[in-house]
């Protein structure tokens, strides 16, 4: 074949996985908002909470890669150029005394921390003298959860049925003046959906000492 | 010609050199995790559906981009117009529109170390997010539901008040995948 003609192949060839790219990232359904995304780095999600199984233990959730059909799920995976990352403030300044930090390659999630931040705000390293735990990602379809962590510690990254309900459909016609109130029995725009999460379950007592902590959820790119 | 014992010292530091410099930055010999570089943020979040109601569209990269203590500066004044926007006057926790905006805008997620983690349950308010809280239902009565949470009766509930799926009393906690 003639050098001209397979670079133009070749071209041709990155264009259109440029525009099928483009195309899977884009949201098929009408509505857009509070869960809408489709990026790997775009949450839908955070919880907090104390796990009811055990007391003594904190529960972080981080969802991103909102209403996602089976089908998406059976080709989602999380990027492994996102940080996924818990902030922790425990002196009630809003700013970062601790992260929990998720990254995921080759299949396996690694999490570290919670650990001191190097520096708090808008970008991160990955703090690897905190301790690392492990776990393979639960892939589409697996039968049970893949939990990692051989300590107090447990982790878990993979799809999730989208924990999130509400009637957005209809609040967004309230909002542009269609409807003036909500229907009663509402319908769940999430129902059917799913997501891509990442939980870690940490004993409280390494999260200090304070009554009351604020947490936020952030990803972040690598440069 | 190179003695024996120069060529070895050679040949030795030859290969050395090359071992060390096939060893990648960020790898130590066992860890197949490449944890080096530096990573920025491109999105965050707190509470739910707070940003996208109360953030105009075209600030929304900006306020994702946005630490915590910088929020109320950047954003308390588009908080106070979606407010009045929305016909606010005061709400069940018995908060100004100014304090209201003041609570919304800090995006973080108050968490109580020792007790009940709930967003609101009709009796702890703001103490964590579990995932079968209805947080919808909380945020619509205290931006709809006035000073004793009766007015706007068809706004302050959205009539969907459980997930599509029962969580799990173990760990992950979220139910498998549709």
């Amino acid at each position: 074949m003639k050098r001209k003609t397979v670079i133009s192949i070749g071209v041709i060839t990155l264009l259109l996985s440029g525009l099928l790219y483009a195309a899977d990232h884009i949201d098929a359904p009408a509505v857009t908002g509070a869960n809408s995304s489709s990026t790997g780095a775009d949450i839908t999600d955070v919880y907090a909470f104390q796990s009811p199984a055990d007391h003594s233990k904190m529960v972080f959730v981080m969802n991103v890669q909102g209403l996602m059909s089976p089908a998406a799920t059976g080709m989602a995976s999380f990027p492994s150029n996102t940080l996924y990352e818990f902030n922790i403030d425990n002196t009630g300044d809003n700013v970062e005394d601790l992260v929990i930090q998720a990254i995921v390659q080759d299949g396996k999630v690694r999490v570290y921390g919670p650990v001191a931040p190097s520096m708090p705000g808008t970008t991160s390293t990955i703090m690897t003298n905190g301790v690392a735990t492990e776990a393979k990602v639960t892939s589409y379809g697996a039968t049970a959860p893949e939990i990692g962590g051989t300590g107090p510690i447990k982790v878990f990254a993979g799809p999730r049925d989208d924990p999130f309900f509400f009637d957005l459909v209809r609040f967004k016609e309230i909002l542009s003046g269609e409807q003036t109130s909500f229907r009663n029995p509402g319908v769940d725009t999430f129902a059917g959906t799913n997501v891509m999460s990442i939980v870690v379950e940490v004993p409280k007592a390494i999260l200090g000492n304070a009554s009351s902590i604020n947490v936020w959820g952030e990803t972040k790119v690598k440069q | 010609m190179l003695s024996k014992h120069s060529f070895y010292t050679l040949s030795f530091l030859c290969v050395l050199a090359i071992l060390l410099s096939s060893c990648k930055k960020g790898h130590s010999p066992k860890d197949d995790f490449d944890t080096s570089g530096t990573y920025v943020q491109k999105d965050q979040m707190a509470r739910p559906a707070v940003s996208t109601v109360f953030v105009p569209s075209g600030r929304k990269d900006e306020f994702n981009m946005t630490v915590p203590t910088a929020m109320s500066g950047l954003f308390k004044n588009d908080f106070v117009n979606k407010l009045t926007a929305f016909g606010y006057t005061t709400n069940a926790l018995g908060q100004s529109k100014d304090q209201f905006a003041s609570l919304l805008v800090n995006d973080v997620l108050n968490v109580k170390m020792d007790g009940t983690t709930t967003f609101f349950d009709g009796t702890n308010v703001l103490t964590g997010r579990k995932p079968d809280d209805d947080v919808i239902d909380a945020e619509l009565l205290l931006i709809f539901g006035g000073p004793t949470g009766s007015s706007n009766p068809g706004l302050t509930k959205d009539n969907v008040n459980m997930n599509d799926k029962p969580f799990l009393s173990t760990f992950p906690y979220l139910a498998s995948p549709w």
